[in-house]
């Protein structure tokens, strides 16, 4: 994004910490806080999205050359929202019990700013292998935080992670947790310990410089 | 972008053209895995039926659609999805175990539908199963995740009509109403007698009760593991919760 070009393991690198999609960017929040309420939900959400980043750069960086320019936003959701309504289909045949839980959430990959934002920023501004990087580490770095507000979120709310019970039955679940509240609540302190880090190594550089 | 000098017909003939393309490719792509999806698709939606209506009949192995058409029961030619339908379910040797009922009402938050299964004469709740429901985790979701209130529709009579009581129920119509969540059981109370009165008067009595295949209906659209190249997992006979 700014400038240099890091190369396929560099774009896939950033993705995950430093340009972090949710934690960093505040990029595609809405499913980020609406599906999150257990840790395999964010997985398959991730991955859905993934899959959908994935091939629409793929088709965005290869095509960068012949679509108009005046026309770009309006072919880039053509694109985006063929490869969401193939993973919708996808979906519905080989994890049914995934899909009910996620509902509308996968129809709503079409707008997930994430997608069009890497589509528009990246993709159609760089050549292929770039792209695919980009795209992959973009789509590990949501996919990773949408498992961890996913995992934060079940162990409290339902005591348990990917299903497996945690605490026996005696433990009293914290309900909020995995109610919409709950999303907001993890996600806040998650964005609040990313901040710090940051924070914290810009304070490190600068005192570098300082010496 | 590389850009050509193009006249303004030409330039716009040139945006079109792209989002023609680009809708055509799509429109493709969307139909071919339509195509290639919809088989399993609607085989996972068979499954899911019938484990809910094996489920909610103890005891049964095989399934029948029953559609209600001109005043009596009638075994459904596959065709006949209508909403107005029933499932006999029969047990190994051929005896009506029950029928499984979907019925749907208002939750708290939105339309729970679920399936349940009355025995022959109807006298008696023998099974539940929601099938869909978004009702509060952790609270109104004790419907189906509450075993002791799942328990109470294993054994249920319908008649008098089935009622919710706080506390400890003793009478053989009553069920324990879940704490923090009684407007879900009501609702879910509700929507059984709703059930039953559009479906106990319209049973056959049960000595004439219809025979599995009796009707030589085109055999209710369970495809066993034939059609489906492969296996089906085994259904637990006992709605094992």
């Amino acid at each position: 994004m700014n400038g240099r070009d890091a190369g396929f393991r560099g774009e896939i690198a950033k993705g995950l910490f430093a340009e972090n999609p949710v934690f960093v960017k505040a990029l595609g929040l809405c499913p980020a806080l609406a599906v999150t309420n257990s840790a395999i939900n964010g997985l398959a959400m991730g991955l859905a999205t993934t899959f959908v980043l994935f091939m629409s750069s793929l088709l965005v960086s290869a095509l960068r050359r012949l679509i108009p320019s005046q026309v770009r936003i309006s072919t880039y959701i053509v694109v985006i929202a063929t490869f969401v309504t193939v993973a919708d289909f996808s979906l519905q045949a080989l994890a049914p019990a995934i899909h009910r839980e996620m509902g509308a959430f996968i129809a709503l990959i079409v707008v997930n700013c994430l997608i069009l934002g890497r589509a528009e920023a990246f993709a159609s501004r760089h050549p292929v292998p770039a792209a695919l990087g980009d795209a992959l580490g973009m789509g590990a770095g949501f996919a990773g935080a949408l498992i961890l507000i996913g995992g934060v979120r079940e162990v409290l709310g339902s005591g348990a992670l990917f299903g497996f019970a945690l605490f026996g039955p005696r433990f009293e679940p914290w309900v909020v947790m995995i109610l919409p509240p709950g999303g907001f609540l993890v996600v806040g302190v998650l964005l609040l310990l990313f901040a710090r880090r940051a924070a914290a190594r810009e304070r490190a550089a600068a005192a570098e410089e300082r010496r | 972008m590389s850009e050509r000098a193009l006249s303004p017909g030409l330039e716009a003939l040139r945006l079109a053209a792209t989002l023609a393309i680009a809708g055509l490719l799509s429109g493709l792509a969307i139909v071919g895995t339509y195509r290639l999806t919809l088989p399993r698709i609607q085989a996972n939606q068979a499954e899911a039926l019938r484990r809910a209506v094996f489920e909610v009949l103890p005891g049964s192995e095989r399934m029948e659609r029953l559609v209600w058409r001109d005043g009596q029961l009638a075994a459904a030619d596959a065709a006949g999805a209508s909403a107005d339908s029933i499932f006999a379910g029969y047990g190994a040797d051929g005896a009506l175990v029950g029928y499984a009922v979907p019925a749907a009402g208002a939750g708290f938050q939105d339309t729970i539908k679920l399936l349940y299964g009355l025995d022959p004469a109807g006298a008696r709740v023998i099974g539940l199963a929601i099938l869909e429901s978004r009702e509060t985790p952790g609270l109104g979701d004790k419907i189906f995740k509450d075993s002791d209130f799942v328990a109470e529709f294993r054994d249920l009579a319908t008649e008098p009509e089935i009622a919710l009581v706080k506390g400890h129920g003793e009478a053989p119509h009553e069920v324990d109403a879940i704490t923090g969540a009684t407007i879900s059981s009501a609702a879910v109370v509700r929507i059984l007698n709703a059930g039953n009165r559009i479906w106990r008067p319209r049973l056959p009595a049960p000595e004439q009760a219809p025979a599995p295949g009796a009707a030589q209906a085109p055999a209710i659209a369970v495809p066993r593991d034939v059609e489906r190249g492969g296996p089906v997992p085994a259904v637990p006979a006992e709605g094992g919760r």
